[in-house]
């Protein structure tokens, strides 16, 4: 067996087992962990297969950012477990039927390459470019083939953060004092401090009380 | 036989630069302690050794020789995971580093990204160690962690695209060349893009949680944040792995903005000089500007840490993006 057939078993089996994992560990934040440890994985799949570039983008957008947030929640969360599992056998049915619509597709997807011989069937991918470098290929793909879809894709992106934002928005309470840097910042010793040499024996008793 | 023989070389080298790097970290950690208490018109540590110099090794030895002690109430292996994956992820950065011209381990095409995705990933040390320890103020530390860390490396990201722009590359080794112009010190990034020099400085003490943005171990509000449960060779590794942490952020501030291995006075005598000593000596310039700023800069409030992260770096840089791209457009200097 060769190095990187070696390697893709790896990666392949770990993936796989993390998967599987994440959806039968019985604490939410070992889910999100073994969650991380399948995106890294499929991360090395992506560099055997020659794409480095999406590779470290899965690492930087998926597992140092998405990743982070999923478990800042789920660390939060207080789940009574138990609790959780007792309407199990009631969506039992609901769930078994998703699931098995959902592997008839992929089987079909999946045979169809090979078992409709007459079926047109088109490959989803494009030729990978060996000329110039991955970011470079991936570059000219997203910003001059589909420049447009990208940029609505974009939009979409931003309507998605802003409907975030105005759904978490509340109103100030105007009676809370608050700071602001620049009045702050451009406060001088002038203003802000007096210097006082009061007569000894005496104390500072103009202005009304001790200051 | 081939590939067993270059699977070998990598391993000594691996090996070699790894050793380099724990003896460079162990002077690397009396330095900040000695300048710290320069500053504080202190000695610092002076006992061990002639002045001090065997501090760090005393210090090894106590940790290794500690008994560990696992809370009850913790979650065991995620709490013995977490000082693990610091340091392995702050090791594993250093294999894409370039010391010298074609002395990185591995060279990457996208070397930079990668260091960036790997310290994007340190921020799992600190939240699995505050989560795991089931404890109130390690918890409260792994919140902050998670928040802060993220919002600074967005700033850290575009920074890196802004460098990548004049480049034209992801390679490491290829930001550095690029910055050989035969114009020495005046012809690096640090100088045509001195604001992001300096954001990358900040967002860079900010991510390794260095004084003053080290909220995440604020001993005045959290004991000791998430290393509070740690002792012996536990938290041994999670300051190992910080410190590693900090010199990976200075060595890719040396690549990015100063030159790399190049020599700053492109004369004879000093082009003499072997790359590695440059890249070292500029490393070692970075960090002790990270110990002076540790010395004499009070801590942040976090509200204050969050709006400078989000609301001074986050649109600077964004512009900075935007007018360099532009610059670089219009007056046809863009690369390739």
């Amino acid at each position: 067996m060769t190095l990187p057939a070696i390697f893709f078993y790896l990666f392949a089996s770990v993936t796989v087992a993390s998967g599987l994992m994440v959806i039968s560990s019985k604490n939410a934040v070992h889910s999100v962990l073994f969650l991380i440890l399948a995106f890294v994985n499929a991360a090395g799949l992506f560099v055997l297969m020659g794409a480095e570039f999406l590779a470290m983008i899965l690492v930087v957008v998926y597992v140092g950012a998405v990743a982070v947030l999923f478990m800042f929640v789920t660390m939060m969360l207080d789940v009574d477990y138990a609790e959780l599992r007792e309407g199990f056998l009631q969506y039992l049915p609901v769930g078994v039927l998703v699931g098995l619509v959902m592997l008839a597709e992929l089987v079909l997807v999946v045979g169809g390459w090979t078992a409709a011989g007459s079926l047109p069937v088109t490959q989803a991918r494009a030729p990978i470019p060996t000329d110039v470098t991955n970011a470079e290929a991936i570059g000219r793909v997203l910003y001059t083939d589909y420049l447009l879809l990208f940029q609505a894709a974009g939009l979409v992106l931003l309507t998605a953060m802003i409907g975030a934002i105005v759904l978490t928005l509340r109103e100030r309470r105007l009676d809370v004092k608050r700071q602001d840097i620049t009045v702050q910042n451009t406060r001088r010793p002038s203003e802000a401090i007096e210097v006082v040499t009061p007569p000894t024996g005496q104390g500072i008793a103009e202005g009304g009380g001790v200051r | 036989m081939e590939t067993f023989l270059h699977v070998l070389l990598i391993l000594v080298q691996s090996v070699a630069l790894l050793v380099a790097l724990l003896v460079f970290i162990a002077y690397i950690l009396l330095a900040d302690r000695k300048v710290w208490a320069a500053v504080q018109m202190r000695r610092g540590p002076n006992v061990v050794g002639p002045f001090g110099l065997l501090q760090s090794f005393a210090d090894l030895l106590k940790f290794v020789l500690k008994e560990p002690v696992i809370p009850a109430g913790s979650n065991k292996i995620v709490f013995l995971l977490a000082p693990l994956a610091t340091c392995f992820l702050a090791l594993a950065a250093w294999a894409v580093i370039p010391l010298a011209d074609g002395w990185a381990i591995a060279d990457l095409n996208v070397g930079v990204l990668y260091v960036f995705a790997i310290s994007s990933l340190g921020v799992y040390g600190v939240i699995m160690g505050g989560w795991a320890s089931n404890s109130k103020y390690p918890f409260l530390s792994a919140l902050r962690a998670a928040a802060q860390m993220v919002s600074y490396e967005v700033s850290i990201g575009f920074v890196i695209i802004t460098v990548l722009l004049c480049v034209g590359s992801l390679n490491l080794s290829d930001i550095v060349r690029a910055q050989d112009t035969g114009l020495g010190l005046l012809g690096w990034y640090w100088l045509p893009l001195f604001p992001m020099f300096v954001i990358f400085f900040i967002s860079a003490l900010a991510e390794t949680n260095r004084p003053p943005f080290d909220l995440v171990e604020a001993e005045s509000e959290l004991v000791a944040g998430f290393m509070t449960e740690y002792g012996s060779t536990p938290y041994l590794l999670f300051m190992l792995g910080e410190y590693v942490a900090i010199l990976t952020m200075c060595s890719l501030t040396t690549i990015l903005f100063l030159g790399g291995w190049l020599s700053p006075i492109p004369f004879i005598p000093f082009t003499w000089v072997p790359g590695v000593i440059w890249f070292v000596l500029k490393m070692s310039l970075v960090f002790f500007m990270f110990a002076m700023v540790k010395a004499f800069v009070p801590r942040y409030r976090y509200d204050q840490l969050m709006r400078l992260g989000w609301k001074v770096f986050l649109p600077i840089s964004l512009f900075m993006v935007v007018a360099v791209a532009g610059v670089l457009q219009f007056t046809g200097w863009a690369p390739g």
